[in-house]
């Protein structure tokens, strides 16, 4: 336990000293004090729009404006998580940082299994502190709260953990810039699938909407976040639903409990295949 | 009555549980260290601490006796007792009559080592054995295989085929990573780090209880007592490679693998070092030592191991390995060389005063290691 603590508390001191936590939260502050203009500017004038009949114009912002600063969130909190994670292996393998500390009395599964922890301890509520940073902002100021609350912030947290172990699971086998960059394509391939889905439902196209079903499916931070917009919305019917459902930044899409449990084995599985593959790395 | 056996070297007294409070230790060293034989749960020990033994009745003295119940416990507290002078007495609580030297792992037994990478043989088989204290050399050209080997040794590189041991545990498991310290070729420490710090975060992830005045001593040892809190990036390349040598030692380690310890040293830094492994040979500290640098292995080794291919090319002592070359004789009439070996000097200066030559210096030349090098590798580089 002692060594788990030492390394966890060693990769927080290098995201540190490093000024990784400095330059995050830098743009934090920039997202949420732009986010907090634009939702001034979008309730001050709320009231001088005239909708197409159907729909809530304020309830329709102020879901689309959350839901756009939540994937600002998660898009912040994946830029941490590969920050934390994407040259664990092979890159500090390359610069010779690992091997002083691979050949001590730790195993490798828990010098990994500690990194991970260092990584989701600060993800998790940082991905917390944004989203409900956010909410609060766009409450304060459009007096608008989502259907469901709690739900959809540890969604978000959970996508922003799933995505810092496939950044390691990558550091495996690939070095930090080879890792960074298909860390940021496989977030991209999800974006990608959820504006498919936008335009499946959009064109009443099943065979589109099956497609992103799938290709969120296979990157769950991707479904569990078009399950958190859903959830934002989860009470909210009509034009107004149908069109929130289109999303920004990908449609939300309903995953239920189904979705949670194969979030869990997916975890697993790449944590099983991580741990596996460094075992049997020559370094 | 319970037996007792001693052995010159690293592992030394066993006596049966009746026998334990027999206080006679005669024989012992200053400078030991204890190794238990059978299984830890079965093992108890008392360390007595006390005077060197030197033949003085002090030694009948000890300062303070301390119970301890395992072998675990009985290595981490001599570690902490580091190099002062102490006695140690271990008992079997089940039958043990005596110990033998077979008993003794080496603190790094290689058999039939082989590594291939694709089609790439790094190792086809090598036969390896580092004795308790000892300290050999091994010597390759680039690609010969020495720092695979290495490698595999502390776990970072798994063998396809044959097996190593540290201290009796397999190469890579938990139980031989407490017994070594490395330092890698090619390493690095975290820039923002500080010396005092890295020493820290390899002292808890050894386990090492030795505190700031472990901390203090390796940095002194490596003459890096003034750079305590100088960050790693503010240090010379020469300073790193010696605080890798101070973190290679974090933990009293049993073996020491070092991979080109000395490559980035100046002249200085590298009589520090060498300095610094007689010091430990002196402390019975195991050491494989990997370096290109023919003068330092030749000068600090006890036994030299040359690679090339994958394979053993030539071992032994740097005495055995080189070979008499002949008599140089300084006469009159120039110098010159003449086959045979010291035995032969009497003669061959004996025929030459009779052939009425005047002699006025005689030198018994012998290949260097370099040549022996040279030889076994056959000018081979890469």
């Amino acid at each position: 336990m002692t060594s788990v603590l030492t390394i966890v508390l060693y990769g927080l001191q290098e995201a540190l000293r490093r000024r990784v936590f400095a330059v995050v939260l830098a743009l934090t502050l920039a997202f949420l004090v732009l986010y907090w203009i634009a939702n001034r500017y979008v309730f001050d004038h709320i009231h001088n729009v005239i909708p197409p009949a159907g729909i809530d114009a304020r309830t329709f912002a102020a879901a689309f404006v959350f839901g756009m600063a939540m994937f600002g969130t998660l898009f912040l909190g994946v830029v941490l998580a590969v920050f934390l994670t994407l040259g664990v292996v092979r890159g500090d393998a390359e610069r010779g940082l690992l091997q002083p500390l691979v050949v001590r009395p730790i195993g490798r599964s828990t010098l990994l299994a500690a990194r991970f922890l260092g990584a989701a301890s600060v993800c998790v509520p940082y991905t917390l502190f944004v989203y409900f940073a956010a909410m609060l902002i766009t409450g304060a100021t459009g007096h608008w709260w989502p259907d469901r609350i709690v739900t959809p912030a540890f969604e978000l947290a959970g996508a922003v953990v799933l995505v810092a172990a496939l950044s390691l699971l990558g550091s495996v086998f690939l070095s930090t810039t080879a890792n960074g960059i298909a860390v940021f394509m496989l977030f991209g391939a999800g974006l990608v699938s959820g504006l498919l889905g936008s335009v499946g439902h959009a064109l009443n196209s099943h065979g589109l909407i099956r497609a992103a079903k799938i290709a969120a499916w296979a990157i769950p931070f991707e479904a569990l976040y078009q399950d958190a917009l859903r959830a934002i919305t989860a009470s909210t019917s009509g034009l107004t639903g149908f069109l929130l459902r289109l999303g920004p930044f990908g449609g939300a899409e309903n995953g239920g409990a189904a979705l949670r449990l194969w979030t869990v084995v997916y975890f697993v599985l790449v944590g099983a295949v991580t741990l596996a593959a460094f075992r049997r790395r020559d370094l | 009555m319970g037996r007792t056996a001693y052995f010159r070297g690293p592992v030394f007294l066993v006596r049966d549980a009746a026998d334990r409070d027999s206080p006679g230790l005669a024989g012992f060293e200053q400078r030991i260290r204890v190794e238990l034989v059978g299984p830890a749960e079965e093992v108890g020990a008392r360390i007595r601490l006390g005077r060197p033994v030197d033949g003085s009745a002090k030694r009948r003295r000890p300062a303070r006796v301390e119970r301890l119940p395992s072998l675990e416990c009985v290595q981490t507290r001599l570690r902490l007792l580091g190099d002062g002078p102490f006695l140690v007495a271990a008992w079997h609580r089940a039958h043990c009559t005596s110990i033998d030297s077979a008993c003794v792992s080496a603190a790094l037994a290689v058999r039939g080592l082989a590594k291939r990478y694709g089609n790439v043989t790094a190792l086809g088989g090598v036969d390896l054995e580092v004795a308790e204290g000892e300290l050999v050399g091994l010597l390759g050209p680039n690609g010969a295989g020495k720092s695979t080997l290495v490698k595999i040794a502390c776990g970072l590189v798994r063998q396809t085929a044959g097996s190593a041991a540290v201290c009796g545990a397999p190469a890579g498991s938990i139980g031989a990573r407490r017994q070594i310290g490395y330092l890698a070729e090619l390493f690095r420490f975290p820039g923002w780090m500080s010396a005092d710090e890295v020493l820290t975060l390899h002292q808890r992830l050894s386990g090492s209880s030795g505190g700031e005045r472990e901390r203090t001593e390796l940095l002194e040892l490596v003459a890096l007592r003034e750079a305590r809190e100088r960050r790693v990036e503010e240090m010379s390349k020469g300073m790193q490679q010696r605080l890798g040598v101070a973190q290679a030692l974090v933990g009293a380690p049993r073996l020491l693998l070092l991979d080109e310890p000395t490559s980035a040293l100046d002249p200085v830094g590298r009589r520090t070092v060498r300095t610094l492994l007689e010091e430990l040979r002196a402390r019975g500290i195991s050491v494989l030592l990997n370096s290109h640098l023919l003068s330092e292995i030749e000068l600090v080794c006890d036994r030299v191991v040359i690679l090339l291919g994958g394979r053993v090319t030539a071992a032994g002592t740097p005495d055995e390995l080189s070979r008499a070359r002949g008599i140089e004789l300084e006469t009159d009439a120039g110098t010159r060389l003449v086959a045979g070996t010291r035995d032969d000097v009497p003669r061959v200066v004996g025929d030459a005063i009779a052939a009425g030559e005047r002699i006025y210096g005689v030198n018994v030349r012998r290949s260097t290691l370099e040549d022996v090098y040279l030889e076994a590798v056959g000018g081979e580089t890469d």
